[in-house]
């Protein structure tokens, strides 16, 4: 209990000044539907830093994610987000994307009549074009994503069907982290891409999310369990509950989470 | 010949231009002079439908009763503008006609299968009157139909294409449409027959198109009649100017066992009727009915569909789709028949519209007439405007909104032009949609 509570905002603190922070959350606040679900979130992650963002059902840890992503049902009503020294609530989403910003969908949506190869060409042609580096026609794309594919297990005819379309739960979940994959964002956020996996899936989407580790990328890991991250092991882990971050540690918080729940937390929160 | 008793809504001149046009044909056959006369009263009778009228109540065509069209002049097109709207790449004889008369300059007659004609219509009843005698303009009754009947009583030319029994048209033939900009708004009535006989295959390309802002009026029927065991590929590809208008009817007689395909493209026209016809005349025929139209400004385009399941085992397939932006009107209409002795038919109908703006409107409505027990009839509409879930996944990954928006706009025109089997005519559509959407996502009006 104790050495949770050390965990906390103190390691962000003696972190400091090691990795440079990537992205700031001051204050944030949101409401969906008139409904205000984001009460005043301050989070900061550093360059090379996974953080885990946990949380019961209804704390907001997908309204977080879709307000980083810029999604337009999502009001902002306060606060600010620094990206990488820019306001990223001035940008649009595809902005936000080419600016190596990337959300990994709960619910990943189907569109059918686009061609997932198309379609993944043409996202990553906007991005590199946006870098200033040239685009990359189809031939020198298949070759890019066929280590990609191998990587994520994927099944060379996914490429050709539509968005997502068909897809079953877990390949709709394959082919986010294969796009995360292919796109090399800066900052990944990943919505609950465990739910719905078996384990074998989940080992496989952990690992395509391993791969992309290095010193200067980050990622955001929104989970409700704590068995993500056995497999892709945060630095941080921050506990989400009614729209504020009410608890941060290390790694062994989510395990505690694992043994004790949320009940507690959100008994602590109450008062605030 | 006694003169014409009219309705009121007979405008007095389709009535001249009927009169003089029955001068002029002094010297086809009886047969065909009677057809035109009967026709002529058909029209006489019932007039330029109003919304009164059940088979138009959508679509106002007071603008066609109300400009006093002439018959289009002749009038000569340069071979390079002719050619923008021949489908590139598609081989195999085309016959071109310019405000309704032929144009030889800009054909091409020679059909290399035996067994195979293509001639004009005019030369066949001026020559093989008997060629024709059995078919032409003798299936229809022209209840509700009266352009078709005024087709019929005013039509100078268009087109033959004869299959005998057991032949295959290799090449597509390839027939097209011109209107040009005229001093006086101006009319022409193009017509088309295409018999197959028993066991023969062919594919058939028409265009409508319009040089310049063409603002005339084209009133075109084709008839086609599919021999037993006969497999026919149509396309129907109407881009004449937004200032144009278009009434068209394309009518499939299907014989035993037969099969036909045909989609229906609907791009210009400020307003454009087209009324797709199917009659599943003997056992086990099988026809598509397919259509895709894109509609901006405040265009009108309206498909009519019928399908007549008059015999048992007989199938159909209907799948219309729509993209309407700026104030543009859609309308869909598809009855389905299916008579007491046409038992195990299997008929699907599938229409869906896309709404771009606020003020665009589709009016859908399908019309199921079941008399037999044993069979399987669906049909479903949708009318939807683009995802915005889609539109932020796509955007989520880099995609620019407008060229998000292109690719699901683009993404459901898809579903009906990836069908097309004619690959040269898949192309050609590929690119004239994607050559008005920009224009026409322009004009959405924000919701």
């Amino acid at each position: 209990m104790i050495a949770i509570r050390d965990s906390g905002f103190g390691i962000r603190d003696s972190n400091a000044g090691v990795n440079d922070i990537m992205l700031e959350i001051k204050g944030l606040r949101a409401r969906v539907g008139g409904k205000d679900i984001l009460r005043g979130i301050d989070l900061a992650v550093g360059t090379g830093e996974v953080h885990a963002v946990m949380g019961p059902n209804g704390s907001g840890k997908s309204t977080l994610a879709g307000v980083l992503a810029g999604r337009g049902e999502y009001e902002v009503t306060g606060g600010s987000v620094t990206y990488n020294g820019r306001d990223l609530l001035d940008l649009e989403p595809e902005e936000r994307a080419r600016e190596g910003l990337f959300l990994a969908f709960q619910y990943p949506v189907e569109i059918p009549g686009v061609n997932n190869a198309y379609f993944l060409r043409a996202a990553l042609n906007a991005i590199r074009k946006h870098r200033g580096e040239p685009e990359i026609d189809a031939l020198g794309f298949m070759a890019l994503i066929r280590d990609k594919m191998s990587l994520l297990d994927m099944d060379q005819a996914l490429m050709s069907r539509p968005v997502n379309d068909g897809f079953s739960g877990g390949e709709k979940k394959r082919n986010e982290i294969f796009q995360m994959a292919v796109l090399e964002p800066k900052l990944a956020i990943l919505d609950e891409t465990d739910s719905g996996l078996d384990i074998d899936a989940l080992k496989v989407v952990a690992n395509g999310v391993n791969a992309l580790r290095g010193p200067d990328r980050s990622a955001i890991v929104v989970t409700h369990y704590q068995r993500l991250l056995d497999y892709i092991v945060p630095d941080f882990v921050h506990v989400l509950s009614g729209g504020r971050i009410v608890r941060s540690g290390g790694k062994d918080l989510a395990l505690e989470l694992e043994d004790r729940g949320y009940g507690w937390l959100e008994t602590e929160a109450e008062p605030a | 010949m006694a003169t014409l008793t009219a309705s009121p809504a007979a405008a007095s001149h389709y009535l001249e231009a009927i009169e003089r046009a029955e001068r002029d044909r002094a010297h086809e056959p009886a047969w065909l002079r009677q057809a035109r006369r009967s026709a002529a009263e058909a029209f006489g009778r019932m007039g330029v439908p109003t919304v009164r009228d059940e088979e138009w109540r959508a679509t106002n065509v007071a603008p066609i009763a109300g400009t006093p069209f002439v018959t289009a002049p002749p009038a000569s097109v340069p071979a390079g503008e002719a050619v923008g709207f021949q489908v590139p790449g598609l081989a195999g004889p085309r016959l071109v006609f310019v405000n309704g008369r032929f144009a030889a300059e800009l054909s091409a007659t020679g059909v290399r299968a035996a067994g195979v004609t293509v001639s004009t219509i005019a030369d066949a009843i001026e020559h093989r009157p008997e060629s024709v005698e059995a078919c032409l303009a003798r299936h229809q009754d022209y209840a509700g139909q009266p352009f078709a009947a005024l087709n019929t009583a005013l039509f100078e030319d268009g087109a033959l294409v004869t299959l005998a029994d057991n032949t295959v048209a290799d090449e597509p033939i390839q027939l097209v449409f011109l209107s040009t900009a005229t001093p006086a708004p101006a009319m022409s009535a193009p017509r088309v027959l295409v018999l197959l006989g028993s066991n023969s295959q062919a594919r058939l390309v028409e265009t409508f198109g319009s040089l310049g802002p063409a603002s005339g009026f084209t009133n075109a029927v084709t008839e086609v009649v599919v021999g037993g065991g006969s497999v026919l590929e149509h396309y129907r590809v109407q881009r004449e100017s937004e200032s144009a208008f278009h009434v068209g009817r394309t009518e499939f007689r299907l014989g035993r066992s037969s099969r036909s395909s045909s989609y229906a493209f609907a791009l210009g026209g400020r307003i454009a009727r087209h009324d797709a016809v199917a009659v599943l005349g003997d056992e086990g025929a099988e026809c598509t009915l397919n259509g895709f139209y894109l509609a901006g400004g405040s265009q009108l385009i309206d498909n009519h569909t019928e399908i007549d399941h008059a015999r048992p085992h007989g199938t159909s397939h209907e799948l219309y789709k729509g993209i309407l932006g700026g104030r543009a009107r859609g309308v869909f209409n598809g009855r389905i028949r299916v008579r007491p002795d046409a038992q195990k038919t299997d008929a699907k109908q599938t229409n869906k519209a896309l709404l771009l703006s606020d003020e665009a409107q589709i009016n859908t409505t399908p019309q199921l007439e079941i008399f037999a027990n044993d069979v399987r009839c669906t049909h479903g509409a949708t009318i939807g405007q683009l995802s915005q879930d889609a539109l932020f996944y796509l955007r989520t990954r880099g995609i620019g909104l407008d060229d998000a928006r292109s690719l699901l706009v683009r993404a459901f025109a898809t579903d009906v032009t990836g069908r097309i089997g004619l690959e040269p005519v898949r192309a050609e559509l590929d690119r004239l949609l994607a050559s008005r959407l920009p224009g026409l996502l322009a004009q959405e009006v924000r919701r």
